[in-house]
């Protein structure tokens, strides 16, 4: 058949005739009738409509955007950004770190109550240089020592603190709290292991088993209160923020008697 | 008379045993989230456990049975030997491969991202390449159907395609189409993600492909289903199909209407806009018009049989029918699933109602209602139809078979309605803990516990099916005869052009993506700084 006789077969007719007046009736209710329709929209105009319909983003409202009221951090991170850290990488962050040792020690294990940071994540160690150069994770102590770090610095001081041992335990780890097990999914709370490396990583989260108490505690208050911001997506603003004091002492005590 | 025997049985057998595992991790995933059991305390496990479940469950079961239902098709309706042997084993060899490759990773923990992909989560490319296997051996299948009906064609011009043939291109032609829209997802956004050349992904975009592939899917793993309403039923069970031109309609009808309207998994999907929302959700509303047809017709054929065997009256004719006959069953089931599981998916494509039951468990219900329910019921009948023609031994084992479709009947029933309801309290699908202490969720406890029980039932039924198809290689020998279709009232003697063969209603099924699909895609590929970096799952496990 020619495509004069397929346009006289009633099938050919009907069916694309049926099929193109759903579908036009379909675009001109979901398109045109039913944004317009609706009231709580401020369209200017049937155009404008038209595009909303069609997914176009639209124009943002003059001089209403809402500034955020702190920096947050700016640093992107992906698996593949710290790989493969060498040997030459390791050895010039070992001389960059000379200059940590006063607070951090001289392996990485603090005696300070400052984080440990032997077998600590890189990618966390190099988040937190950025994050504290930048000013997003305001830090008096830390500010002058890392503001003149290039990003290399801050790559190897990442390899060299993440190829450090962690201290070996050395008394059997205490029983998990029920928050760090299982969190408190009602109240947006993961567990905690679900980023921070003993049920899985996600990159950018810190290493916590046998970190000082104090520090801990410090830094869970400080996402609650909003005075530590740098987490990227603010879930440890929530988590914390929606944390019980008693939840906080519990998950505290338990990571830091716990052996890295 | 199927006479690669062998070659359809292989297909058969791998898509069961992969069945057959899915189907033991899915109770085991019910009872650990349930109140009768701790909290395991890592949810990966679970997910892990779930990405095999919907790999096996979506993917290969699915596949396999069709191709083997194709390759029996083909040879016994068109009457003349499969073309393309070779190739079928090939196509076979790459969905074993396939599973195999696809399965390694995940039980290693590196591809725990569920089978419908969740970009911006990235597993082990294995996992992908697999997935990418099984669907190039599927085309392979594809492509064979394709040429043997032309082949038959050419050796029978001007005669009407047996219905049963006519049906099984169109499941492949539906497959053809709908794979390619995850295979885009997979091939140019989440392979060289996952192989590491690239760090970001735009998983607005990725999710829209998907859903290219995920809602015609369905009625992809639907096609051998409604193939065995159509051809075997009415024949099984002593009646004629009631209308022969009513099947090709709906089968046409399924290739236009049940690709272009994905975009209603998207509902909730800021990177759509409302009017393409709207616009797939009207042709989702057209889709029941295939099943309306498909279940008129078939009840008419059912009504025929029991007037056949001397019923009478009203409702007399039901009492007449051979309710000791498994294929019987098995079709009544189907239908009494899929109207509940219809009728909630109706609620599911309304925009409003949408927004109450998104992602919660109503959704896991609806799909186990459609998929594990009215589907795969008819892929145990078919297989109780075929398995003597394919063994070559007698299947009489027919208790058992009652027994098993029975068990998977009620068990498919105790196991979706408590989750129906449950959804509605609000309950979210896909979360590996749930703390039933909290007031809010404890009266959620009784019903989760009860679709435990359905589970435990249905698991049963899956081995009792293990238990028939064994049977039935060990049984004596037995000719089977000739295998046979059902038999219209009015056998076809004159089709229209349209009916007999596929150009017409590819074409609309193509030109009615492009409307829906169309600048969607176009939109979001234009549009810059829409990628995500992507989140490498099990990376330092």
């Amino acid at each position: 058949m020619n495509l004069r006789e397929h346009l006289r077969d009633r099938w050919v007719a009907a069916s694309v005739g049926l099929t193109t007046g759903v579908a036009a009736v379909a675009v001109i209710l979901g398109f045109v009738i039913l944004p317009v329709m609706q009231s709580y929209t401020n369209y200017v105009g049937l155009w404008d409509a038209i595009c909303s319909a069609a997914g176009m983003l639209g124009r943002a409202p003059a001089g209403a955007v809402v500034q955020p009221m702190q920096a947050g951090t700016q640093v992107v991170l992906t698996p593949t950004m710290l790989q493969p850290a060498d040997a030459d990488s390791v050895g010039r962050g070992a001389t960059l770190a000379l200059r940590c040792t006063m607070c951090h020690g001289a392996r990485g294990l603090s005696e300070a109550g400052s984080p440990n940071l032997a077998g600590q994540y890189p990618f966390y160690i190099y988040k937190q240089l950025k994050d504290i150069q930048s000013g997003a994770r305001p830090s008096v102590v830390m500010y002058p020592l890392v503001v003149n770090l290039s990003d290399q610095d801050m790559r190897d001081l990442a390899a060299f603190y993440a190829y450090l041992p962690r201290l070996p335990g050395y008394h059997p780890a205490p029983p998990r709290p029920r928050i760090v097990v299982s969190g408190a999914p009602m109240r947006s709370i993961a567990p905690c292991g679900a980023c921070h490396g003993a049920l899985d990583y996600k990159i950018g989260s810190a290493w916590l088993e046998g970190q000082p108490e104090s520090y801990l505690l410090t830094q869970l208050q400080a996402f609650a209160s909003g005075a530590r911001h740098n987490d990227i997506n603010g879930q440890m603003r929530v988590i914390a923020r929606n944390m019980t004091p008693e939840e906080l002492r519990e998950a505290v005590a338990y990571y830091a008697q716990t052996p890295p | 008379m199927p006479l690669h025997k062998r070659l359809i049985l292989c297909h058969f057998w791998l898509g069961f045993a992969g069945f057959l595992a899915a189907l033991v991790l899915g109770e085991w995933q019910m009872f650990i989230r349930s109140p009768l059991h701790a909290w395991i305390g890592d949810p990966e496990w679970y997910y892990r456990a779930v990405t095999g479940h919907g790999t096996a469950m979506a993917y290969v079961l699915p596949t396999l049975i069709a191709m083997a239902v194709g390759y029996f098709m083909t040879e016994t309706s068109l009457q003349r030997p499969l073309t393309g042997v070779r190739w079928a084993w090939m196509g076979f060899a790459l969905a074993l491969l396939g599973t195999i490759v696809a399965v390694l990773p995940v039980a290693a923990g590196r591809a725990s991202v569920l089978y419908t992909f969740y970009p911006p989560l990235i597993g082990s490319a294995f996992y992908y390449i697999g997935i990418v296997l099984v669907v190039l051996g599927s085309w392979i299948w594809v492509a064979l159907m394709s040429v043997n009906l032309r082949l038959w064609k050419r050796e029978n011009p001007g005669q009407t395609v047996p219905l049963p043939m006519f049906m099984n291109v169109a499941g492949a032609y539906l497959w053809a189409w709908t794979s390619v829209g995850a295979a885009v997802e997979l091939l140019f956004q989440i392979l060289p993600v996952a192989l590491g050349w690239r760090s970001t992904i735009d998983a607005g975009l990725a999710r829209v492909f998907f859903s290219w592939t995920l809602h015609a899917i369905v009625y992809f793993w639907l096609m051998p289903t409604y193939i065995a309403f159509y051809t075997v039923v009415p024949r099984a069970i002593g009646g004629r199909l009631f209308s022969d031109p009513m099947g090709r309609v709906a089968f046409a009808l399924f290739l236009i209407v049940a690709m272009p309207i994905g975009a209603h998994h998207l509902f909730e999907d800021p990177q759509v806009g409302g009017g393409f929302k709207y616009l797939h959700s009207v042709f989702t509303a057209v889709v029941v018009l295939p099943t309306l047809i498909t279940v008129f017709t078939i009840s008419a054929s059912v009504e025929l049989a029991g007037r056949l065997r001397g019923g009478k009256g009203l409702f007399g004719w039901i009492g007449a029918l051979p309710w000791r006959n498994p294929i019987m069953l098995a079709v009544t089931f189907s239908f009494v699933l899929l109207g509940f599981g219809g009728a909630g998916g109706v609620i599911n494509m309304s925009y409003q109602l949408n927004t109450t039951v998104h992602n919660t468990q109503w959704i896991t219900g609806h799909f186990h209602l459609i998929f594990a329910g009215a589907i795969v019921i008819m892929y145990f009948a078919l297989a109780y139809d075929m398995w003597p023609h394919l063994t070559g031994r007698a299947l009489t084992c027919y208790g058992l078979m009652r027994a098993q479709l029975w068990t998977w009947f009620i068990g498919m029933l105790v196991l979706t309605f408590p989750w129906h309801w449950v959804g509605i309290l609000g309950m979210p699908r896909r979360m590996a803990f749930y703390d039933y202490t909290d007031p809010n969720l404890a009266l959620e406890a009784i019903p989760v516990i009860i679709s435990v029980v359905g589970g435990a039932i249905v698991l049963v039924s899956g081995f009792l099916f293990l238990a028939v198809l064994i049977s039935g290689h060990r049984a004596v020998r037995a000719e089977p005869g000739v295998y046979r279709f059902s038999v219209a009232v009015h056998p076809p003697q004159r089709m229209p052009a349209a009916l007999n063969g596929f150009g017409l209603w590819l074409a609309l099924m193509v030109g009615l993506t492009a409307v829906n699909y169309g600048f969607p895609i176009v939109h979001l590929m234009a549009t810059p700084g829409t990628a995500v970096p992507a989140q490498q799952v099990g990376l330092l496990r």
